[in-house]
């Protein structure tokens, strides 16, 4: 009789265990009589059928089960892939198919310095070649509003990177180790908050201007995300709070685990779900931004275009020329309509229990 | 390896306090006790009698603040962990001296499969490579019983019941052969059959490593069947301490008799359980005398009036009490030495 699950396969197991002591041969006498609860008890041990292995459902693909549920959010999350496809190959594919760029402009015809209304051609015919119409230079605006798309969808995911990597470093940081430290670094960040952030943005971009269009966008990047992590700092620290005095942490110091490797190997994974929540509904935030900033010219410069600089083109232009704000316009607000919505459906299915269903 | 008259922990005169908005709160109050190698010492006591603040004082892990060690020595193997820089205690923890929670439910991180955190371990101490700390970690989870190691090494923690994941918190103690295990209350959370299990797999662990062990728990039959030695604690004082077996046939101390005679006893047909009267005191404001004085049914005067003394019974039998020598004689036993 010898039901000690150490013992089940006696042939397997090596002769030394790995501490180094013979395995006894015999099982100890002094080791207690297995009565009929344990029994019972064995069924802890899930010995599997046939030697199956149980396979069981992750926290993410539960999660993922409960999003793709959601309509809206799967619908944003087709759109947001579908339009981030178009602006990354859009542009190329238009320049192969088409033989221009996104800032080409016909200078050898006069006639085409124009802008020509969506789906026609200069002589006034049904053509294909500008299914957005052109704008006042005669680019062609369909390639514009995706190379648009690509500066747009990049200054949102730029940015929101770097809030995240500032936000989550320095919310931990402050959650774990408390105290003064914590007081210290969360009353800089109420400061930070209570400053006006667009002014404050647009100081940094009017303040550093750079020559070059690339620089400014560097400036761009710099700028939104060093406002952005405010409400990350806050929502990672309130979650380290929370996590930092549950046991697996005492555990993990237990082990000797330095500070560091608690705080990014241990408490962060854990704060992923709310992080990556706010995350996706950062982008379109700073997307919507970045925009406003170009439109009131601090942003992405010309012969670089984003949908908001591009909309800002078409508005000087919206009683004749409709379809320059219109098109960009369109583009934006699906886009954003479909992170948030994404945004939303991811926080249903990362946090169950929020469901107000 | 050998340590200093064999003993491989000795703590002196340990002193925990916290500072609350209440006042000082002395969770631990001078205590002291030896360790041999291999033995398994048990510390009972009821919930808030400093069981749990002793050892993590004793790896110095007591959240500061609010809590500080204010004095004492903790001097495993040689060397006072009280004075080590944090570094050195670092290094200690998990690969010397490990530790075992209460609640296998919440002391795995949720977030990472077993493999991970068993394996952190001993790439931390060890210096193992991936490789090897992976196939440690597969050795070590078959050491502790669980079937099909390879294949469940992989998995989340809350793909494990309750039983097993405290298996793995085993597995994850033993990983770096500690010379001292600290298992608090390694069963409370599970149920009665689980328990057994987990029990005689730390005596069996313990017996083939010739680990010793510090096992804080609050159930009697527990320590009668695991340990060498035992203290008794309330409010953060050694209360008694003695042979296991010396400390269950003749206790020395009023507290004992009560918590020995509040274990219910499945033969008799006694219709009500007995408990002892009242509830622990409130650490911050403990009375000038006995702190047990209140819910004693043998207190004196002189026990709400006088601190007691901690009376040597035996060599290896200490009670802190007044009437230490009475109660001892009362519970049959011949006090050797009546030092006051």
């Amino acid at each position: 009789m010898n039901d000690d699950p150490v013992e089940h396969h006696p042939e397997d197991q090596p002769a030394l265990t790995p501490l180094g002591i013979p395995r006894a041969e015999t099982p100890d006498p002094n080791v207690i009589a297995v009565g009929p609860e344990m029994a019972v008890a064995e069924a802890d041990v899930r010995w599997p059928e046939g030697g199956e292995v149980i396979k069981g459902r992750s926290l993410w693909q539960d999660a993922w089960r409960r999003l793709l549920k959601n309509k809206l959010a799967v619908f944003g999350l087709i759109v947001v892939i579908v339009i981030a496809i178009a602006a990354i190959t859009g542009p190329w594919l238009i320049h192969k198919m088409l033989g221009f760029t996104p800032d080409y402009i016909p200078s050898n015809d006069v006639k085409l310095i124009k802008s020509f209304p969506p789906f026609t051609s200069p002589e006034g015919k049904f053509s294909w070649t500008h299914p957005m119409g052109t704008d006042n230079a005669g680019r062609d605006q369909f390639a514009r509003v995706l190379q648009g798309g690509q500066i747009s969808l990049f200054v949102g995911i730029i940015s929101t990177l770097v809030s995240l990597l500032i936000g989550i470093s320095y919310g931990a940081v402050a959650g774990y180790i408390g105290g003064r430290v914590d007081n210290l670094m969360m009353r800089l960040v109420d400061v930070l908050y209570s400053l006006p952030y667009l002014i404050l943005v647009i100081v940094l971009l009017s303040m550093f201007r750079s020559q070059t269009p690339r620089g400014q966008l560097v400036l761009l990047f710099v700028a939104l995300g060093s406002v952005s992590w405010l409400t990350m700092a806050r929502i990672v620290r309130g979650q380290v709070l929370s996590l930092k005095n549950q046991e697996f942490v005492l555990a993990a110091r237990a082990t000797g685990v330095s500070t560091t490797r608690i705080i990014f190997r241990h408490l962060v994974p854990n704060t992923l779900g709310p992080v990556i929540v706010y995350a996706t509904l950062t982008i379109p935030q700073v997307m919507l931004t970045e925009a406003f900033l170009s439109f009131l010219g601090f942003g992405v410069q010309a012969p670089l275009a984003s949908w908001g600089s591009l909309a800002a083109d078409g508005a000087q232009n919206i009683a004749i020329y409709p379809w320059q704000l219109i098109f960009p316009g369109v583009t934006m607000a699906l886009t954003l309509f479909s992170l948030n919505f994404l945004g939303d459906g991811l926080r249903d299915a990362l946090d169950p229990q929020m469901r107000t269903e | 390896m050998s340590s200093s008259n064999g003993h491989l922990l000795e703590v002196n005169n340990l002193r925990t306090y916290f500072e609350t908005e209440d006042g000082v709160v002395k969770a631990v109050d001078g205590i002291s006790f030896l360790l041999k190698r291999g033995e398994t010492l048990g510390i009972v006591g009821e919930s808030g009698s400093g069981k749990s603040v002793t050892n993590l004082s004793i790896i110095r892990l007591i959240p500061d603040p609010p809590g500080r060690i204010v004095s004492g020595e903790v001097i495993f193997d040689g060397q006072d962990i009280l004075l080590l820089p944090p570094d050195e205690v670092r290094k200690i923890r998990g690969c010397r001296i490990a530790m075992i929670f209460q609640d296998p439910m919440t002391s795995l991180n949720p977030f990472l499969k077993i493999s991970k955190q068993l394996m952190e371990v001993t790439q931390l101490h060890l210096g193992h490579s991936k490789g090897q700390a992976y196939e440690h970690a597969i050795d070590m989870l078959e050491t502790v019983g669980i079937p099909d190691a390879r294949a469940r090494v992989d998995n989340y923690p809350h793909e494990f019941s309750g039983g097993m994941r405290q298996r793995v918190m085993i597995a994850m103690a033993l990983s770096c052969k500690p010379e001292l295990l600290i298992a608090d209350e390694p069963t409370t959370a599970l149920d009665v059959t689980i328990q057994a299990q987990i029990l005689e797999l730390i005596k069996k662990l313990k017996e083939e490593t010739r680990t010793s062990v510090i096992l804080i728990t609050h159930d009697l039959g527990v320590v009668a069947g695991m340990t060498d030695h035992v203290i008794v604690m309330y409010a953060g004082k050694i209360f008694e301490q003695a042979k296991t077996t010396e400390l269950f046939a003749r206790p020395g101390n009023p507290y004992t008799k009560g918590l020995l005679r509040s274990v219910p006893d499945p033969t008799s047909e006694q219709g009500k359980l007995y408990q002892i009267p009242g509830s622990p005191p409130d650490v911050a404001h403990l009375p000038p005398g006995c702190p047990f004085a209140p819910r004693c049914e043998r207190a004196e005067d002189i026990c709400r009036r006088e601190f007691p003394p901690f009376v040597e019974l035996t060599r290896d039998h200490h009670s802190l009490c007044h009437f230490a020598n009475e109660v001892f004689a009362a519970s049959g036993g011949t006090p050797e030495n009546v030092r006051v």
